[in-house]
């Protein structure tokens, strides 16, 4: 079927071209379209019937007219893949950006990506040490979540998302992960900034860069994941690898797929995105995790933006219910100066209480978890009432607390760019910054751990 | 017309097929690789199809075959311990066939036909047999038999039946006009399975979750919602039901939830042991596992595929509770399939059939009197998942108009850590009113007083609290920060309860009651010491108090907790001056 050129395009509107008397063709199926210029650009199909098929164009649709010619190309989207994939950087759409050859595939993988068995999942238990403190004792990372990061425009997240890139392995390893990049919609700055950091610190050549910038095609962005995906699943699931996946910033990806539906004229579901926005996503972010009789696995990082730091935002909020757990950054404590701005009361890990204790952290880390949370989170809510009656109208317990809040921020959150604890190192850490409170106040402490670690 | 047609049009999920004799509802085969699917509409001579599997490089013209028959499940013993997809594929089968990605095309029977069951038949030759009838028994697991019943609609004498090992396609029975009987059954699954008639529910779901069986209790054939925004804990409070309740069975639906959720319950299930019977839980379970990136239309069915499996172990006359995780996934699915059928939508572009399919759904629980005049119940626990946390959305409000039983998590109290994060000042129960007669009578005679003076407690607590935020505890009077001092430890003592722990995860009901009491036993000996003069301070530490509130951690707390506040009423009664 793949050669036949049409003409026969009817309307087109927004990123979708029409068209019409075709032979059957599949639905999504990869189409291309030569422009009166000799260009091409790429699409795929998205409804298909006998008398009219519409085509999804990833470069936009300027200077398509009626005498643009169609081709069908007789399979779905698939992405050639290899081991020489890792060291490369790409576009959006999967070809060469580095100005390196093509691709030589083993093999080609269709981008969908079918869905994981539940029945063939391994349950992930292996602890990641980030060496952030805030993430390692209070939303530990496991091999195999996707644990992704809700900030808002102006926050340090692609610094937290280096730092995490460039530190984390397991515990008492040196197995390197290797880092699949996908960047929808960055500014180029953004980009330069962590292909630099990258370069940088050697991590460029166990790493593989998808690309797709502020101005490169929204559309383009509804693939570019899947590609990055695709890369992640050959590279962990027939070669073995480790894969942390990084992807920034979701919110633009969201949007493309806004912009699809609008163009579409789909009944939009909240704040006008699609109403499939949920099953949509879960097919990227469940694309994560471990299977049994595989030595491989996927780590996703999700980066997003929450527009309005609204944290019930569709997108967020569709996030959340699909990924296991997140990490909040709060501007608040940005302003103060803090990095890593981390705000662990909201920030959960789903995952945490299958891959700390006794053989993989250490065993008081549960229980110093909770503590350092329980207190952080009454101390907090103590400076709303200093705010009315003043520090003076306050007993002991609560005035202990609230300082002690004060030193979590300032001793726990914050770390430099570039500073690498050790599990045991923040642990430590915790047992000296509660020192300050009376152990009497201590009530999530084991009595025997007190006794063991207790400053 | 024949039952063959061709494809005129694929949108994503949704075939258009023409030239084929279609009925509402009926399942078809889509395309070469025979993808199922099922007619949801028709229009002339079109018939519109959800297809649950993907569909990418299926064209037009390719064949779609009609079988005529509409969706249904295999009942029958073999399906206990099984885990499902939505459209009912065992998982561990699919895994052989195709590996760990699940593809499509593939048809898995429910569970092995081959298999040879030992059956006891209890009618004989001659007999008059109803519709719905026991005929005969399968011990299936060590703790369920399995009753091989009449088919709904089938009815007669019996001219012959069999005794001994057969397997499930086997005839084991012969009716008068030739009818023969399986011990594997079909039934369409958009349709409620029939009964006699429906009782009204007056026995307690007991869930060994303090804060529902105290506070909000379910009734054994009751309806309940569980809404809460993400991380709120509804998937732990879900499985925590499914591990501890005193139903007989249990079927579990995941859909469209997370995969490594589901795995960790298919890890965990097999090895936990029922508290009720000593027994592997997973001897009473039936699983549904249709994850979030798992095709959006069998996620729509798995609903219907979960509780006509609960309703026909019901019509045995097992209570048989299901929890569906969560049912605004389904909502979801049930919109995208309508968006794809650009059908007017409703509020927040869900179809305007929602509520009303909600209902539906919800209705399909119940206490009855089956066919075969036995006492049987569904209980049905469905987790809503509001966006937002904001339960004005359709979904959760659909589900409030028809439930009785409110279980309202809250994103503060799990951020607080303090779980089940179940809000006790907005959460509702209906069902006190019928079950009470039930807790007079198996637990105690006041247990609806002291429940009614505890959750009082709370209800005060709340109003002390915002004047606690303006002014700080020390403002109040002594007597008012005593019943903080108490309400705290209805809180932390009481209504926290660790799923994870061995001890605290499951709380007996009669050790609730006692729990209670002991609270209530603080207040009164704290308010007469302090009458006589003791500080508040004082009362509030004892030792024994705190001894009291860390024994539930102990197993065998139950027999040492009245001795323990004998202690804790004593050394309280010492901290008056003087003494």
């Amino acid at each position: 079927m793949s050669g036949k050129e049409y003409r026969t395009i009817t309307d087109v509107k927004g990123p979708l071209v029409f068209l019409n008397k075709t032979e059957p063709v599949a639905f999504g199926e990869i189409v291309t379209l030569r422009l009166a210029d000799g260009s091409i650009k790429n699409g795929q199909v998205l409804d298909t019937s006998d008398e009219l098929v519409i085509v999804q164009v990833f470069e936009g649709t300027a200077n398509i007219n009626r005498e643009s010619g169609v081709t069908f190309m007789g399979d779905v989207f698939k992405l050639p893949v290899s081991t020489e994939l890792v060291g490369r950087i790409l576009d959006g759409a999967g070809r060469p950006r580095d100005g390196g050859p093509a691709i030589v595939a083993e093999e080609n993988a269709d981008i969908i990506g079918a869905a994981i068995n539940p029945y063939s999942r391994q349950s992930p238990h292996d602890f990641i040490q980030t060496g952030i403190s805030a993430i390692d004792c209070c939303t530990t990372l496991v091999r195999g979540q996707k644990l992704p990061i809700f900030s808002a425009s102006g926050l340090p997240h692609n610094d937290i998302a280096l730092q995490i890139a460039r530190q984390a392995k397991l515990k008492d390893s040196d197995e390197e992960f290797i880092v699949v990049f996908c960047a929808m919609g960055i500014t180029a700055e953004e980009y330069n900034f962590f292909r630099s950091d990258l370069e940088r610190t050697g991590a460029l050549e166990n790493a593989v860069l998808f690309v797709n910038l502020a101005d490169d095609p929204a559309v383009e962005r509804i693939i570019t994941p899947r590609l990055a995906l695709t890369a992640a699943e050959y590279l962990a699931f027939e070669k073995d690898y480790h894969v942390l996946v990084i992807y920034t910033d979701m919110t633009n990806y969201c949007d493309a797929l806004r912009q699809i539906g609008a163009a579409r004229e789909e009944v939009p579901g909240r704040r006008g995105y699609p109403g499939y926005m949920y099953t949509d996503l879960a097919m990227l972010y469940e694309r994560a995790g471990i299977v049994k009789g595989k030595k491989g696995s996927i780590t996703q990082f999700p980066i997003l933006t929450m527009p309005g730091d609204d944290i019930t935002h569709p997108i967020p909020d569709l996030s959340g219910y699909i990924t296991e757990g997140q990490i909040v950054i709060s501007r608040e404590l940005h302003q103060q100066g803090i990095y890593p701005p981390i705000n662990v009361l909201p920030s959960l890990s789903r995952l945490m209480g299958s891959c700390i204790g006794e053989k993989t952290t250490r065993e008081d880390h549960k229980s110093v978890s909770d503590q350092m949370y329980a207190a952080y989170a009454q101390g907090r809510e103590l400076r709303g009432l200093v705010a009315i009656v003043g520090e003076d109208a306050l007993n002991e317990r609560d005035k202990q607390l609230l300082d002690f809040s004060g030193v979590f921020e300032d001793k726990f959150l914050r770390q430099t760019r570039d500073e690498d604890r050790s599990i045991e190192e923040t642990l430590d850490l915790c047992w000296n910054l509660m020192s300050s409170i009376d152990t009497k106040y201590l009530v999530r402490l084991d009595q025997k751990w007190i006794e063991k670690y207790g400053k | 017309m024949s039952n063959e047609g061709v494809i005129y049009r694929i949108s994503g999920p949704v075939v258009t097929a023409t030239g084929m004799n279609a009925a509402m509802y009926d399942v078809v085969r889509v395309g070469h690789e025979g993808l199922m699917g099922e007619v949801i509409e028709l229009h002339g001579d079109k018939a519109i199809i959800q297809v649950y599997e993907d569909t990418s490089g299926i064209r037009p013209g390719e064949p779609v075959l009609n079988t005529e028959e509409t969706l249904s499940v295999s009942l029958g013993p073999g399906l206990l311990t099984q885990i499902y997809d939505g459209i009912q594929r065992p998982l561990a089968t699919l895994e052989e066939v195709m590996g760990v990605f699940i593809t499509r095309g593939v048809d898995a029977d429910a569970f092995d036909l081959e298999k040879k069951w030992t059956f006891e038949p209890i009618v004989a030759k001659g007999d008059d047999l109803a519709s719905g009838q026991v005929i005969g028994h399968v011990q299936e697991t060590e703790t369920i038999v399995h009753k091989i019943m009449v088919p709904p609609g089938k009815s007669g004498k019996v001219k012959s039946i069999k005794s001994g090992d057969f397997n499930v396609t086997q005839t084991v029975c012969t009716l008068d006009d030739g009818t023969e009987l399986q011990m594997m059954q079909k039934w369409p699954v958009r349709s409620p399975r029939p009964f006699r008639q429906k009782y009204a529910p007056d026995t307690p779901l007991v869930t060994g979750m303090r804060i529902l069986d105290f506070l909000f209790p379910l009734a054994k054939g009751g309806a309940a919602g569980i809404p809460g925004p993400f991380g709120s804990g509804k998937t732990v409070t879900q499985q925590s039901l499914a591990k501890y309740s005193d139903a007989q069975l249990v079927v579990y639906i995941g859909c469209g939830e997370r995969g490594n959720e589901m795995t960790e319950v298919l890890d965990e299930f097999p090895h936990l042991i029922d508290p009720n019977t000593g027994k592997p839980l997973m001897n009473r379970t039936v699983m549904i596992a249709n994850t979030s990136n798992m095709p959006v239309a069998a996620r729509e069915a798995s609903v219907y595929t979960g509780i006509t499996i609960a309703e026909y172990f019901r019509d045995m006359g097992y209570d048989v509770a299901l929890m569906a995780d969560s049912t605004s996934r389904w909502a979801e699915a049930m919109r995208e399939i309508s968006s794809r059928l650009e059908e007017m939508p409703g509020e927040e572009g869900y179809p305007a059939y929602l509520s009303s399919r909600i209902a539906e759904f919800y209705e399909r629980a119940g206490r009855v009197e089956t066919l075969s005049g036995e006492d049987g119940s569904v209980t049905v626990i469905g987790a809503v998942s509001p966006p937002g946390g904001d339960i004005s959305e359709p979904v959760s409000q659909g589900t409030l108009r028809i439930v009785k039983v409110f279980w309202g998590l809250d994103a503060g109290l799990a951020r607080q850590r303090h779980f089940p994060a179940i809000n006790w000042l907005n959460s509702y129960s209906l069902y006190p009113q019928s079950l009470d007669q039930w807790f007079r009578d198996n637990i105690a005679q006041d247990f609806p007083e002291i429940r009614t003076q505890v959750s009082g407690l709370l209800q005060i607590e709340a109003e002390l609290q915002e004047i606690v935020q303006l002014v700080g505890s020390d403002a109040l009077p002594v007597d008012q920060q005593l019943t903080l001092e108490v309400a705290r430890m209805i809180r932390e003592f009481f209504l926290q309860q660790n799923g994870f722990h061995e001890v605290d995860a499951y709380c007996d009901i009669n050790l609730q009651y006692k729990m209670a009491k002991a609270i209530l036993s603080f207040q009164d000996s704290a308010k007469a010491a302090m009458a006589s003069g003791a500080q508040l301070n004082d009362v509030v530490n004892v030792q024994s108090r705190t001894d009291l509130m860390r024994g539930r951690f102990e197993k065998g707390y139950i027999d040492e907790i009245e001795e323990m506040v004998k202690n804790m009423t004593a050394e309280i009664a010492g901290t008056v001056e003087g003494n």
